[in-house]
C-alpha cells in the first residue's frame, strides 16, 4: 500500500491560515490502513486546527469528511455532497488523492496534509518499511521476491557494492543489505545460480525517467 | 490569576477508581479531592482516544489526565500502555500548537482506594493553577 505521514501541524496551518470554512478530507484507502489519512486522522486533524484557530484568535470552521477512494473520478464526484460549502480542502489523502480533486475540480482550492512516503507493508502495528518502488519493469522473480530495487540504496541490479558489511548496508548499520538478503534466500530455495545471471543496462523509461506514466486496459472501458 | 479556577477533566478506570468513586463526591472532598477535577470513568483507559482528549480541550479543559492500572498489570493487559502512548501523542500535539504539555498527564495507579488518587488530581490542580488557563481557550489571543 501507499505510506503516508501527516504532515507538521504548524505547516498545515501555515497553508490555511487565509481561509475561514475548510474541509477536511480523508480517504479510506492505504492512508487509512497506515493511519496517516481515513476517518480517525480527519477527526484529529479537525480538532487541531479548530483548537490552533482557537488559540490565535482566528474564525475556522472546519468540515469533516472521507471519500471511500481520493484517486477515483466516481468518488471525487461524491465531493457534491459538501455542496461546495467551503474555502478550501485539506486532503488527508496521498498525493494521487490531492491531484486528482485539482484534476477534476478546477475551481477548488485543495492542500495536502500528509507526505506520501512510499510504497510498503507493515512488518509490525505501528512500523512499515519500503518494498516496491513502482519502477515498472519488476524484476522479482530474478531475486527471491526482495527488490533491488526499492531496498538497495543504490538500486543495483548485480550484487551488492563495497559497502556491504555483515550483510548490513553501509547507510545505516540497521539496514539489512538486500544483496545479502537476496543471495541467503535463493541458497535457501536452491537457485542460487540465478545470481549468475547478468542482469542488463536497465532501462529506467518505465520507472518515470520517460516523464509521467499511465496505464490503459481497452478491456475495462466502454 | 489567583482567582483563577481550573477546569480539568480526568479520565479514570473503572479499577483504579472503583473504590474511591464509592466514596460518592462528599467523601472525595473530605479526602481533599480538588473540585476543579471532573472525573470521567471509562471501563478501560484503553478504550479511550485521542480525539476524546482532544475533544477536552475543545470543551474548554485547562488540563487533562488519565489514570489508568499500572504498566505491567493492566486488568485489560494492556489497556494503561495504549492510553499512555495516546496521552504521549496528545502531549506531542499540544507541542505543535506551542502549549504546555504539561497540561495532560498519564499515572499508573494501584487499583482500589489509595490516598495516591487524590494526590494526582492535587498535583494536577497545582500545576495548572501555576500554569493558568488553557492557550486553547482563545482567550488570551
Amino acid at each position: 500500500m501507499i505510506i503516508a505521514e501527516r504532515k507538521p501541524l504548524a505547516e498545515i496551518v501555515e497553508m490555511t491560515k487565509d481561509h475561514e470554512k475548510i474541509l477536511v478530507l480523508g480517504c479510506r484507502g492505504c492512508v487509512t490502513v497506515c493511519s496517516a489519512g481515513g476517518d480517525r486522522e480527519v477527526e484529529l486533524l479537525a480538532s487541531l486546527l479548530r483548537l490552533g484557530a482557537k488559540k490565535e484568535g482566528r474564525t475556522l470552521e472546519v468540515r469533516e469528511g472521507s471519500l471511500v477512494r481520493q484517486c477515483d473520478k466516481e468518488y471525487i464526484d461524491s465531493l457534491d455532497d459538501w455542496k461546495n460549502d467551503y474555502d478550501a480542502i485539506v486532503s488527508m489523502a496521498c498525493g494521487v488523492g490531492v491531484n486528482f480533486i485539482a484534476n477534476l475540480r478546477p475551481s477548488t482550492v485543495v492542500y495536502p496534509a500528509v507526505n506520501t512516503s512510499f510504497f510498503g507493508g507493515s512488518p509490525e502495528q505501528g512500523f512499515w518499511t519500503e518494498q516496491c518502488a513502482g519502477c515498472g519493469n519488476c524484476v522479482l522473480h530474478l531475486t527471491g521476491g526482495l527488490c533491488p530495487v526499492a531496498r538497495c540504496a543504490k538500486s543495483l541490479m548485480n550484487g551488492p557494492c563495497g559497502g556491504s558489511q555483515n550483510g548490513k548496508c553501509e547507510i545505516h548499520k540497521e539496514v539489512d543489505c538486500i544483496w545479502q538478503m537476496i543471495h541467503d534466500r535463493l541458497e535457501h530455495l536452491g537457485r542460487k545460480e540465478q545470481m549468475l545471471e547478468v542482469a542488463p543496462i536497465r532501462d529506467w523509461r518505465p520507472a518515470g525517467h520517460g516523464g509521467p506514466r499511465k496505464a490503459v486496459r481497452d478491456d475495462l472501458s466502454v | 490569576m489567583s482567582d483563577f479556577k481550573p477546569n480539568i477533566r480526568a479520565f479514570c478506570c473503572h479499577y483504579t477508581s472503583q473504590q474511591t468513586c464509592a466514596e460518592g463526591p462528599e467523601g472525595l472532598k473530605d479526602d481533599g479531592f480538588p473540585e476543579s477535577v471532573s472525573l470521567f470513568r471509562v471501563p478501560c483507559t484503553g478504550k479511550i482516544q485521542v480525539s476524546a482528549l482532544l475533544q477536552a480541550f475543545e470543551d474548554g479543559a485547562d488540563a487533562v489526565y488519565v489514570v489508568g492500572c499500572p504498566v505491567d498489570s493492566c486488568h485489560n493487559v494492556k489497556g494503561s500502555q495504549r492510553a499512555a502512548k495516546r496521552v504521549g501523542a496528545v502531549k506531542q500535539a499540544l507541542s505543535e500548537l506551542d502549549v504546555e504539555p504539561e497540561r495532560i498527564e498519564m499515572f499508573h495507579l494501584e487499583r482500589g482506594f489509595h490516598p495516591e488518587f487524590v494526590a494526582v488530581a492535587q498535583e494536577m490542580d497545582k500545576k495548572i493553577k501555576k500554569l493558568g488557563p488553557s492557550p486553547l481557550k482563545g482567550e488570551s489571543a
